[in-house]
């Protein structure tokens, strides 16, 4: 009881400085406080953003830009991720030789490279090695890549038709366009957690007894029905636990797409923190938003756990 | 009648194959399918293979020659920018005429390390070769003393501020880690949950955001008119956000040593820490090791982060057009 009340005091204590100490510099340097700056424009411009934006808006519109941003790249990467991070921990239990070599450099190579410098290679390599839109290259008129990002052909909701994108005299006109800043960051998160999400997979159906694999086979399902239809739902109590805690990594690691320019939640912090000089606020939403994030992603994923968990009746 | 044994003939021996042809057979072309993926794969990695060897080999640049390299833009490398860079890319900006200072100091540094790997060096005397070692490094790189020039932090750079960075941090958050996770597992409720929100806080948010806050909000925590050096602020940081991800693999590890072994303690008449110091956590730290040692790798490719953060150093030089 004595450690306890001294342990809560040395806490408060310790809160108290920091936040006396906090105020006093503020009030030394003139450094106003409070949530009010959200109303006021922001006055930067961001790259690219699903909601109209302009400088003139308030900051409020330009972190929920951000929040978007981040979640765009987080939710498709989260997806991709598991897609190539399964394949590639199959793949190292294939009967060939070469495709389990394959698998297993693949996961030390990108694992083992610090992402952010996977992130910057990613970015240097598209705006450095890719043509220029006049000479972008192309799949059949509808898709293009190039220095301006990927261009991909949309429906257009008003017409009720395709849009089709065509190389302009500056850019590619029409249809939908990836930038190259989303794209480096996009590949550069998914490559890198599906190394990670590939030992999970792997540790999963290793877990799944030998006996399993012989079942099947001796009922006559091919090796891919096996891993279908009785290794993979068995191996999945043991994958969902570990892949919640690399989407999580991804969704947070998808704040370093601030190295290459994207313009997400973290980048547009850092650039209102600039200009208005609110750094405890700033930050505060910074840490508020990506706890969210993460404890929305932990009780989806809980939920989920349940579903695919043993039950015992 | 006598019957007289005839041994039976011998089997024949096996008909002889190449090891490797057979291996080949059985690893890569044992169907159809397998052997067109086998020969697929084998075209692509051929087809990189040789991309990547006219890149960095048959129309690369080994001259430090600007114009030669500008004129290999999107076509070959430039290997002599590295070469000529050398010292800049392992030292920073640290300068010229000192710089066998910084190297002298990554071995200093990198003796305690060393020494602690070794079973020999184990003992009471470890604690004095760590603090000889960080001492020399600090009066190595900052100087001031000794007749060595005093060299500002913001000159630091390179490898050296890497592995400091990486070694200091780790140093400090396993301790902290030790006493968050036995904190978590103590049945005082107040300390009990200070850990849990500490942990899960820091877990729950980016590392960015953590230097983001040790960068910008230290100078405000500190008392009116001090700041702490950009470097301490950096370790602090780190040292904090790696103790919240050890904390829990420390946990882990206190899970699996078995209640028994506490009460046996118990029954030995040890105290409480007497208890954690010699039984509990000497099986607990043994058996995580594993998990440890991922956490010390992510946590040096991690070090990364507060050049590209703290100060946007790499992300203005490589994208001119964001704003700042």
């Amino acid at each position: 009881m004595v450690y306890q009340l001294l342990a809560v005091m040395v806490v408060v204590l310790l809160v108290w400085l920091l936040v006396s100490n906090t105020l006093a510099n503020m009030r030394l340097r003139g450094i106003q406080s409070g949530f009010d700056f959200l109303m006021q424009p922001a006055g930067f411009d961001i790259g690219e953003s699903w909601l109209d934006y302009d400088g003139t808006s308030p900051y409020w519109k330009a972190f929920l830009v951000g929040l978007i941003n981040s979640l765009r790249v987080a939710v498709i990467g989260c997806v991709l991720a598991t897609v190539l991070g399964t394949l590639l921990g199959i793949g190292r239990f294939s009967r060939n030789a070469l495709v389990r070599g394959i698998c297993y450099g693949y996961v030390e190579l990108f694992r083992n490279i610090p992402l952010l410098l996977q992130l910057l290679m990613w970015y240097l390599i598209f705006i450095e090695y890719l043509p220029l839109h006049n000479q972008a290259l192309s799949i059949g008129k509808a898709i293009f890549l190039s220095k301006n990002g990927l261009a991909f052909p949309s429906f257009d909701w008003t017409q009720g038709q395709l849009q089709f994108p065509a190389p302009g005299d500056m850019q590619i006109e029409g249809g939908a366009t990836l930038s190259p800043e989303f794209m480096a960051v996009l590949l550069g998160l998914v490559l890198y957690t599906a190394a990670f999400i590939a030992e999970v997979v792997r540790a999963g159906i290793a877990s799944v007894p030998k006996g399993q694999h012989e079942a099947g086979t001796s009922i006559g399902l091919s090796r891919s029905k096996t891993m279908r239809l009785i290794v993979l739902p068995q191996a999945l109590r043991l994958i969902v636990p570990p892949l919640t805690n690399q989407y999580l990594n991804l969704t947070k690691n998808s704040s370093l797409a601030v190295a290459v320019g994207y313009p997400e939640l973290v980048s547009i912090a850092n650039t209102s923190l600039n200009q208005s000089g609110r750094a405890v606020e700033c930050i505060a939403i910074i840490m508020l938003v990506y706890l969210l994030l993460s404890l929305g992603t932990s009780l989806l994923m809980n939920w989920f756990n349940r579903r695919v968990a043993i039950k015992e009746r | 009648m006598t019957q007289t044994f005839v041994a039976m003939s011998a089997r024949p021996a096996p008909t002889q194959t190449t090891p490797i042809a057979s291996l080949l057979r059985q690893q890569l072309f044992s169907n159809v399918p397998s052997a067109l993926l086998s020969i697929a794969l084998i075209a692509v990695t051929l087809w990189l293979a040789f991309k990547g060897l006219r890149w960095g080999v048959m129309d690369a640049v080994f001259a430090a020659n600007a114009d030669q390299c500008q004129a290999a833009r999107g076509i070959g490398a430039c290997w002599g920018v590295v070469n000529e860079k050398a010292s800049f890319i392992l030292l920073g900006r640290y300068p010229q005429a000192d710089q066998w200072r910084p190297v002298l100091a990554t071995f200093a540094l990198m003796a305690p390390v060393l020494a602690s790997c070794l079973p020999r060096f184990r003992q009471a005397s470890l604690a004095w070769i760590w603090i000889v070692g960080i001492a020399v490094f600090f009066i190595l790189m900052g100087g001031g003393v000794l007749r060595l020039d005093k060299v500002p932090t913001d000159l630091w750079g390179g490898l050296p501020l890497t592995l400091m960075l990486s070694v200091l941090s780790m140093l400090f958050a396993l301790p902290l880690a030790v006493l968050v996770a036995l904190g978590r597992r103590s049945n005082m409720p107040a300390i009990r949950s200070l850990c849990l929100v500490y942990v899960e806080l820091v877990r729950g948010v980016p590392l960015i955001s953590v230097l983001f806050m040790a960068s910008f909000m230290f100078p405000l925590f500190m008392p009116v008119g001090k700041s702490p050096d950009v470097l301490i602020r950096v370790v602090v940081g780190i040292t904090l956000f790696a103790a919240a991800y050890m904390a829990e693999i420390v946990r882990g590890g206190l899970q699996t040593v078995g209640r028994g072994q506490q009460e046996a303690a118990a029954s030995m008449g040890l105290s409480y820490w007497q208890t954690q110091r010699k039984i509990v956590l000497p099986q607990a730290l043994g058996a995580v090791v594993p998990s440890m040692v991922n956490n010390f790798i992510s946590l040096f490719k991690d070090t990364g982060y507060p050049f590209s953060s703290t100060d946007g150093k790499i992300a203005k030089w490589i994208h001119p057009k964001q704003p700042r």
